[in-house]
C-alpha cells in the first residue's frame, strides 16, 4: 500500500469538501485553502521522492487486482506534473487570498478551486482510460462554475465558447473510449496497450488515434482547435486565468503524451507528420495572434497556444530526447506562464487597467516588480539562463537529431516573436512614461475582482510572483539535475513495458493467460463489429 | 439489431452536430444533450449487445452459465449518464444567464471577446 499516490487525489477533494462545509465562514474557507494547498504540496514532493526512488509506483483502488480495478499510478512524468500541480495550488491559494473579491467568495470560490486541483491530479495520475474522462470532466465542470463566477457580459461569452468546445471534445473522447472498449476490451491503459500490441493493425486503430488526437488537441489547445482559448481565458479573475493556463491545458497535452506513448505507439508513424505541422502551426498562430494583442491578459492568452506548439513538437518528434524536451517546455511553461497572469493582476492594481496603451512608468515606479516581470518574460522567449532557454535548447537539438530542420527553424522564429510580444509589454508597461492622460492618483485604491475595497496586502500577491520568478532561474541554472529526470521522463515514456510491468505485475503475459474469458468476449465482439455492415 | 442502432447513433450525431452549427444558443444545447446521448448509445453498442443474459452468478456456482453480457459498458454508460446530466444542467443554466446579460440568444451577436 502506497498512500502517496492516492493523497494528491483525495486531499483536495477532502479540503474541497471541509471548505464546503465552512460555506458561510469566509475565514475558515481562506484558511483551509492555504493550509489544504500546503499539505497538497507536501504530499506532492512526497510523491516525486518516492518517484524518484522507485520509478514506478502504482496503487489498486479497492484492492481489484490489475485490468479489472481502477489503478492508479505514478511514473516520472506523473509525479513532475503532480508537483508542478502542488507548487501551483499553493501560490494561487496565497494570491487568491489578495485578489479574490467577497462576492467570488460567498459563491464557493475556494471549494472550487480544491475540486480543480482534484481532477488535476486524478488525470495526472490514473491509469485508466475512462477513469481519465471522469477526472476530465470532474476538472471541466469546476473551471465552468470559476470561469462564470461573477457573471460580467464578456465572462458569460467566453465561457459558452469554452462550455461548448469543452464538452464537444468531452464527447469526442468518451466516443472513442467506447470504440477502444469495442476494440480490445479493456480499460485500462497498460493492458489496452498490451491488447493493441497483439492485435492487428485495421483502419479502426488508426481512427481511434485520430480521434483521440482531436479530443486531446481540443483540451490542449493545439491549431486548429485552439479558438476557445483565447476567446475565454481574458475573461475570470486573473487568480483563476493563471491556474487555468498553468494546469488546464496542460492536462489536454499530458494526455496526448500519455496516449500516444503507451497506446498508439505504434500509429505513430501514421499520425507523427499530421502532429509535427499541428504542432508547427500552432506555435506560428499563436505568436501572430499575440503580436495583434494590446490586452495584457490577451497577449499571455495567445502565447498559451504558441507554447503548446513547443509541447507537442517534442512528442511529434518521438525520439527520448525530443520527449524530455516537451516535458521541460511543459514544466517550465507551467511556472513561467502562472507567474506572468499573476503579474498582470498586479500591473492592474497599480495601474488601474490591462491595456497596455494606457501604462506605464512601472519600472521606476517598482523595480522589484519590474525585475520579476523580466526574468519571466525572458525565460518564456528562452533567452539563457533561464528556464525557457533550456526547454528549447533540449527541443531544438532533439529537432535537428531527428533531422526535422524546418519544424525547427520556424520554432527558433517563433522563439524570436515571442521574445517582440514581451518586449512590447516590457516597453509599454515598464519602460515608457506614463501617459498623461491617464495619471493615476498617489495611492490607487485597491478593489478585488469584484469592484469592492480590499484591505492593502500587496505582499501577499508579491509573495508567489517572486517564488515563482526565483524558480525559473532556478531551473535556468540547475538544469542538469532536471535533465536528468527529464531524460528518465523520455526514456520511460519510450519503453512502455516497463509501465505495462508495473501495472500488471512483472509477468504480463502471464496475467494475459488468465484473461482468457474477457478475450474470448472481447474477440466475440470483434466478430459482431465485422459482421455489422 | 445492431445495424439499427449504428444507423440511430449515425442519426444522433448528425442531427447534434446540425443543431450544433445553428446560431441559436437554445439549440447549440439541444445538440450537445443528443451529442452525450449518441455518445452513450455508442458505447453501450459497441461492446456488443447481448440479448437476455444478465451477468448473474447462479447460487453456488463459481463462474456463470454460458455466455452473459458484459456488465462493464453498462456500468460506463451509467457514469457517462450522470456527468452528462451535470454538466448540461450547468450548461442550461450558462444560456439562461447568458441570454439575460447579452440580451440575444444569437451566437452572432456574441463576439466581444474574439478579437
Amino acid at each position: 500500500m502506497r498512500p502517496e499516490v492516492a493523497l494528491p487525489v483525495l486531499l483536495p477533494l477532502l479540503s474541497g469538501a471541509i471548505s464546503l462545509m465552512f460555506w458561510r465562514s469566509r475565514p475558515m474557507q481562506r484558511f483551509i485553502a492555504v493550509a489544504g494547498n500546503v499539505v497538497l504540496f507536501v504530499v506532492s514532493l512526497w510523491l516525486f521522492v518516492a518517484v524518484l526512488e522507485d520509478g514506478y509506483i502504482t496503487i489498486q483502488m479497492g484492492s481489484w487486482p490489475a485490468p479489472f480495478g481502477i489503478t492508479l499510478v505514478a511514473d516520472m512524468l506523473s509525479a513532475v506534473m503532480i508537483l508542478l500541480t502542488g507548487i501551483i495550488g499553493l501560490a494561487m491559494g496565497i494570491y487568491s487570498l489578495a485578489t479574490t473579491g467577497r462576492g467570488h467568495e460567498k459563491f464557493g470560490y475556494y471549494p472550487l478551486m480544491h475540486l480543480l486541483l482534484a481532477g488535476v491530479a486524478g488525470a495526472f495520475l490514473t491509469g485508466d482510460i475512462f477513469n481519465l474522462y471522469v477526472w476530465f470532466e470532474v476538472m471541466l465542470v469546476a473551471s465552468f462554475a470559476l470561469l462564470t463566477l461573477g457573471g460580467e457580459r464578456a465572462q458569460m461569452e467566453g465561457a459558452i465558447k469554452y462550455v461548448t468546445l469543452n464538452l464537444l471534445a468531452s464527447v469526442i473522447f468518451l466516443t472513442a473510449v467506447g470504440l477502444l472498449y469495442g476494440t480490445v476490451g479493456s480499460l485500462n491503459m497498460a493492458d489496452i496497450a498490451l491488447r493493441m500490441d497483439e492485435a492487428e493493425h485495421s483502419g479502426m486503430v488508426e481512427v481511434l488515434a485520430v480521434m483521440f488526437m482531436v479530443a486531446f488537441g481540443i483540451k490542449a489547445a493545439a491549431f486548429p482547435l485552439f479558438f476557445w482559448l483565447p476567446a475565454s481565458y481574458h475573461t475570470p479573475p486573473v487568480a483563476v486565468s493563471a491556474l487555468f493556463a498553468g494546469l488546464l491545458t496542460k492536462v489536454g497535452v499530458y494526455s496526448l503524451f500519455r496516449v500516444f506513448t503507451l497506446i498508439f505507439d505504434q500509429t505513430m508513424g501514421y499520425l507523427q507528420d499530421i502532429m509535427l505541422w499541428g504542432a508547427v502551426l500552432t506555435m506560428v498562430t499563436g505568436v501572430l495572434g499575440a503580436a495583434a494583442q494590446y490586452e495584457f491578459r490577451r497577449i499571455l492568452s495567445f502565447h498559451i497556444v504558441s507554447q503548446i506548439g513547443y509541447m507537442i513538437l517534442g512528442l511529434a518528434l518521438y525520439t527520448p530526447l525530443a520527449i524530455a524536451g516537451g516535458v521541460f517546455a511543459i514544466m517550465h511553461n507551467i511556472i513561467v506562464k502562472t507567474n506572468l497572469f499573476l503579474i498582470s493582476r498586479i500591473t492592474h492594481r497599480l495601474q488601474g487597467t490591462y491595456q497596455l496603451k494606457k501604462m506605464g512608468g512601472l519600472y521606476r515606479e517598482r523595480p522589484w516588480l519590474a525585475v520579476a516581470f523580466f526574468i519571466s518574460a525572458f525565460s518564456l522567449a528562452g533567452i539563457p539562463p533561464l528556464s525557457g532557454f533550456f526547454a528549447k535548447f533540449v527541443l531544438v537539438r532533439a529537432g535537428f537529431e531527428a533531422k526535422a530542420y524546418v519544424a525547427t527553424g520556424i520554432a527558433l522564429a517563433v522563439g524570436l516573436m515571442t521574445l517582440y510580444s514581451m518586449v512590447k509589454i516590457w516597453n509599454e508597461v515598464f519602460w515608457k512614461a506614463l501617459p498623461e492622460e491617464n495619471q493615476v492618483p498617489e495611492t490607487p485604491t485597491p478593489t478585488g475582482d469584484d469592484g469592492r475595497l480590499l484591505k492593502p496586502s500587496l505582499w501577499m500577491m508579491y509573495l508567489p510572483v517572486v517564488v515563482l520568478a526565483m524558480m525559473s532561474l532556478l531551473i535556468g541554472v540547475f538544469a542538469e539535475p532536471i535533465m536528468l529526470v527529464m531524460n528518465q521522463i523520455g526514456d520511460q515514456l519510450m519503453t512502455p513495458s516497463g509501465y505495462i510491468e508495473a501495472v500488471l505485475g512483472a509477468s504480463a503475459s502471464a496475467e494475459a493467460a488468465l484473461l482468457d474469458p474477457i478475450e474470448i468476449q472481447a474477440e466475440r465482439v470483434d466478430d459482431r463489429l465485422e459482421e455489422t455492415p | 439489431m445492431e445495424p439499427l442502432m449504428a444507423l440511430a447513433i449515425g442519426l444522433l450525431y448528425a442531427t447534434a452536430i446540425f443543431m450544433m452549427l445553428r446560431r441559436s444558443i437554445v439549440k447549440l444545447v439541444i445538440g450537445l444533450m443528443l451529442l452525450s446521448n449518441a455518445a452513450n448509445l455508442l458505447i453501450f453498442t459497441t461492446a456488443g449487445m447481448t440479448r437476455g443474459a444478465p451477468p448473474l452468478i447462479p447460487e453456488g456456482m463459481m463462474q456463470p452459465l454460458g455466455d452473459v453480457a458484459d456488465p462493464l459498458p453498462q456500468a460506463v454508460v451509467l457514469t457517462a449518464i450522470v456527468i452528462a446530466f451535470g454538466v448540461l444542467a450547468f450548461a442550461v443554466v450558462l444560456i439562461r444567464r447568458a441570454y439575460e446579460i447579452v440580451k440575444a440568444d444569437d451566437l452572432d451577436k456574441m463576439k466581444d471577446t474574439d478579437t
